[in-house]
């Protein structure tokens, strides 16, 4: 039993080894640089040109195709955040504070997509480019709460304070993820309600698109933080051998 | 787990716990006010102040459009299906205006059942289709009411 409870556990120390994630993100990266361009490619050309347009909003819905799947990201970015910072805290594992560190500019650059496609999209269809409604109010707090993230964090000269303080925002800003899921629900807002994970709210020939673009942020989202992570480790790791022995090769 | 790292992680969760109750309480206290507008009924009910910029909410009644000849001036009534209030507006509308559709407009109320309105914004619903869906859909609903009053008045006529 002993035996088994090890072996469950094991992807989680050896997500804990920079070296390991190092090595193996490397292998990883080019075959998911390859699926995510084909899905993206697919995604914009079905969503942004074979998909029909809306009976009311014309071809402005497009905006749906970037604006949902940017948001999905920025709300799922923070929370793997949170939790990042919760093993950091707790198992004291370096690797979930790098990663930590490594989403944070990430879901912000998504949360900004979010309102800008936001606005965007409310100028043509609602008259107005911005209201400060439960929903639009949220998402701007969490575009706050990332910069502020980015911004204790390296107020911070000792690395492990920094990560220490970072990851207790990072924690507390949580709650505001529920809120902004929330928001349509228990507020009345100038924003719709949920329409992706309501039945029959959207047409088959456009969830299917809105699918495959939320499919493709989330592979995109996850190259983005890799490639962050591998530059956090390098940046973290620079003193140890075997680094520098994977470098110089 | 080892026992320290056991009583941080309790650390944490309770803290959360407590965290989301303060939270979960400052928000049901705020209540209303984080709302965007007010509902007809509460504006006909009397919780909207009057000659103060408020904003309201509701579907445009169908048939109560009316608009001026010579000019932009236009009159409707919103309802949220309880109190129905009557908007005045002299601007352009947004493009997504429609009987039957959300708004939501800002203005100041002259009565407790008018609103004066500065700015009309279209609030459009969680619902997304293609044209030709939209057509059949109201085609069949149309076909579907007039199914059932054609059986009202054989059911009407047989008694």
């Amino acid at each position: 039993m002993a035996n088994s409870s090890m072996s469950s556990w094991r992807w989680f120390h050896q997500l804990g080894s920079p070296k390991w994630f190092y090595q193996k993100s490397a292998k990883w990266l080019p075959w998911l640089w390859a699926i995510t361009t084909m899905l993206l490619a697919f995604g914009l050309y079905y969503s942004l040109y074979a998909s029909p347009v809306d009976y009311q909003q014309g071809n402005s819905v497009r905006i749906m195709y970037i604006h949902v799947p940017a948001a999905a990201l920025s709300m799922v970015g923070y929370l793997s955040m949170a939790v990042c910072a919760v093993i950091g805290l707790v198992w004291k594992m370096k690797m979930s504070f790098m990663a930590m560190r490594a989403i944070a500019p990430i879901g912000a650059l998504f949360t900004l997509i979010t309102l800008f496609t936001g606005s965007l999209w409310g100028l043509p269809t609602w008259g107005t480019w911005w209201e400060w409604d439960a929903r639009m109010t949220s998402e701007l707090v969490l575009l706050f709460l990332y910069l502020g993230f980015i911004a204790l964090h390296s107020s911070f000269s000792d690395r492990n304070k920094a990560d220490r303080s970072a990851a207790i925002l990072a924690i507390v800003g949580a709650i505001n993820v529920p809120i902004i899921y929330g928001s349509v629900k228990w507020w009345n807002t100038l924003h719709q309600a949920y329409s992706v994970t309501k039945k029959g709210a959207i047409a088959p020939e456009m969830q299917t698109p809105l699918f495959i673009m939320i499919g493709a942020f989330y592979l995109l989202f996850a190259i983005m933080v890799i490639v962050r992570l591998r530059l956090e480790i390098i940046n973290r790791e620079a003193k140890s051998k075997w680094l520098q022995a994977e470098i110089t090769l | 787990m080892k026992a320290h790292r056991k009583k941080k992680l309790i650390t944490i969760l309770s803290s959360l716990v407590l965290l989301s109750t303060a939270v979960g309480l400052l928000l049901y206290a705020i209540g209303d006010y984080a709302d965007a507008f007010y509902e007809p009924s509460r504006v006909v009910n009397g919780d909207a102040p009057l000659n103060k910029t408020i904003r309201v909410g509701g579907l445009v009644t169908t048939g109560s459009v009316k608009r001026a000849k010579d000019s932009l001036y236009v009159e409707f009534d919103i309802t949220d299906n309880q109190e129905v209030i009557t908007i005045t507006f002299d601007k352009s509308l947004p493009d997504l205006f429609r009987e039957g559709q959300g708004i939501m407009a800002e203005g100041k109320l002259v009565d407790s059942k008018t609103l004066k309105a500065t700015k009309v914004l279209a609030k459009h619903d969680e619902k997304y289709m293609p044209p030709e869906i939209a057509e059949t859909l109201k085609k069949s609903h149309k076909d579907g009411v007039k199914k059932m009053e054609q059986q009202g008045e054989k059911q009407k006529g047989s008694y």
